[in-house]
């Protein structure tokens, strides 16, 4: 393999820990606000990463053109929607599990008074 | 290992998914659940259609360079069919929601056995 | 690794259907049918049916979910705990499911080229496409040309369905279910309090609107054609719906314009069958619209799938104005 595709191997290798990273924060996260972070992890990271090792392996083709334009459209939409879920849980009454709380790992979610 | 290693997991899957989706039209008494559970009924049948497109070594059914008398493309024709049944089968489904909120506005409930509470004391 | 991937979208499907129907929250089966819907447009990727993915991901995944959180607003949150007791269906279903298993073994295994499903009709049409009609998109040509009155018949089913739920839903709301005075002050109109959603969306719909446009009539060349951009459109104007307000929404695409653009859709597709046959062709014969039987095919495929997005496009707006304008509650 080239030293492109070894450079790319590298970047979707990364992006695929970052996804793993995002998933695995998504189960042991506590409380719904930690758990929208771990999730805006995947959306960002990952997908630039992922993106970009696609982009170098598509080379110099319409494709990447394509592969930049979706690029753009995730990373603008992406963190909108985790600020959607976020903002109207807060509106909704969750409140965020603070650390006086006492540690409560996982289990359902119920809104607060 | 190619995707023709899948054999008749496709097949088995398909079958799941209807007995899903039948189970909640006829078990359940919400009607918007009712609804959903026919959604995923026409989705197992859309996935039996598409699999039974696919060829192995083949691609998409578009020529984009002009085809060779050696190459092989998926199925068009299972396609056909299901791209016009997802539309249809969203626009019947629109339908069943409308009549869905006019059962909750005369009967103020969407539980069937509320609903049937309601009727025997009419 | 296509077969993990496909292993995987196949497992997850079976997991989101069953997370959907077990929820007793219906705005989280909701959700979980919109992760069904994508997962499903996944497996069609890998299965080779671009169109189908594409238009499964618009409809299935964006317009389905819309409509049935609109629905759901003005009926239910909860779904009641008692059900009927189960076990005569469980067992009838067990049954069916038996069924279906042992009759999968006679079935061809996934990617035989040796199928009876590929012998007989799938080669002429694709070999007759570059001969007879010449666009790249052998679906498009099979759905436009060669499978045109079937088209034709779901073409007016969709405006069926539009009339449907107009007519249902246009019984006013009893006197006593209307809002109340200060109910309808305090009322936010779709999400003009959240600055960020309104920018972030305002600067999609144009884009939304162009993707779709190119969806439709790039439908030749690439995966795409009528009922995917039609349903592109829709969600175009949806998303302008959600975030304005409905009542935005149907002033900017008014419900008897949006009836007389669905009509207009279906007598396009009837007129160009209709104009076949008066110049001495069979109806929906494209090849006499033009000199050359090959640009007339084209010309005919263009039109008819204009008509198609046309009616599908204003048939989901008009369901989505009717739902979402409802005053109840």
């Amino acid at each position: 393999m080239s030293l492109l595709e070894w450079v790319a191997a590298l970047f979707l290798v990364c992006g695929g820990f970052f996804v793993l990273v995002g998933g695995v924060g998504m189960l042991r996260m506590p409380d719904l606000y930690t758990r929208m972070h771990a999730a805006s992890v995947t959306e960002t990271m990952g997908t630039l990463l992922i993106m970009t090792g696609l982009i170098l392996i598509a080379g110099w083709t319409l494709a990447s053109v394509k592969l930049f334009a979706i690029l753009l459209f995730l990373l603008f939409t992406g963190p909108v929607a985790s600020y959607a879920v976020a903002n109207t849980a807060l509106i909704a009454g969750i409140k965020p599990q603070l650390a006086e709380d006492g540690p409560q790992i996982g289990g359902p979610e119920v809104p607060r008074p | 290992m190619s995707i023709n290693s899948l054999g008749l997991y496709n097949y088995w899957i398909y079958g799941f998914v209807l007995v899903i989706g039948l189970y909640a039209v006829l078990v359940k008494g919400n009607y918007v659940k009712r609804m959903i559970g026919l959604s995923i009924f026409q989705g197992a049948a859309f996935l039996l259609y598409i699999t039974m497109d696919k060829i192995e070594g083949g691609t998409g059914p578009i020529f984009v360079t002009p085809p060779q008398p050696g190459d092989l493309f998926a199925n068009p024709l299972p396609q056909v069919l299901i791209l016009t049944a997802i539309v249809v089968g969203i626009a019947v489904t629109a339908l069943g929601l409308a009549i869905t909120i006019r059962i909750k506005e005369e009967y103020g409930t969407i539980e069937e056995s509320e609903i049937r509470e309601v009727d025997r004391q009419a | 690794m296509i077969t993990v991937l496909g292993l995987f979208t196949l497992t997850f499907l079976v997991i989101a259907a069953l997370a959907t129907v077990q929820s007793r929250n219906l705005f989280v089966a909701s959700m979980w049918f919109c992760i069904f819907s994508l997962m499903m447009a996944a497996n069609f990727l890998i299965l080779d049916a671009a169109d189908v993915a594409l238009t499964e991901a618009a409809v299935g995944a964006g317009v389905s979910t819309v409509l049935f959180m609109g629905a759901l607003s003005l009926t239910a949150e909860h779904e009641h705990v008692r059900e009927r007791s189960g076990w005569l269906p469980a067992l009838v279903l067990g049954l069916l499911f038996a069924v279906l298993f042992a009759a999968s073994f006679e079935q061809p295994r996934l990617g035989d080229p040796l199928a009876p499903v590929h012998q007989h009709v799938a080669p002429f049409y694709l070999s007759e496409t570059p001969r007879l009609i010449d666009i790249p998109n052998v679906v498009t040509a099979i759905l436009a040309s060669f499978r045109g009155y079937d088209t034709l018949g779901e073409v007016l089913v969709v405006f069926t369905a539009g009339i449907g739920v107009l007519s249902v839903l246009s019984f006013s709301p009893k006197k006593n279910q209307q809002l109340s005075g200060e109910g309808v002050a305090e009322r936010v109109r779709g999400v003009q309090h959240h600055a960020i959603l309104r920018v972030a969306g305002k600067l999609i719909i144009p884009l939304l609107m162009l993707f779709a446009l190119v969806v439709q009539f790039h439908g030749e060349y690439s995966p795409g054609g009528g009922f995917s951009a039609g349903a592109l459109f829709a969600a175009a104007v949806m998303l302008y719906g959600i975030l304005e307000g409905a009542d935005r929404s149907a002033k900017a695409m008014p419900q008897d314009w949006m009836l007389r653009l669905a009509a207009l859709g279906a007598m396009l597709y009837i007129g160009v069958g209709i104009v076949c046959m008066m110049l001495g062709g069979n109806f929906l014969d494209y090849s006499v619209l033009s000199s050359k039987p090959v640009a007339g095919q084209q010309l005919g495929i263009l039109l008819v799938e204009f008509g198609v997005g046309l009616t599908v496009s204003t048939v989901l707006i008009m369901i989505f104005n009717a739902i979402a304008n409802r005053s109840t509650y």
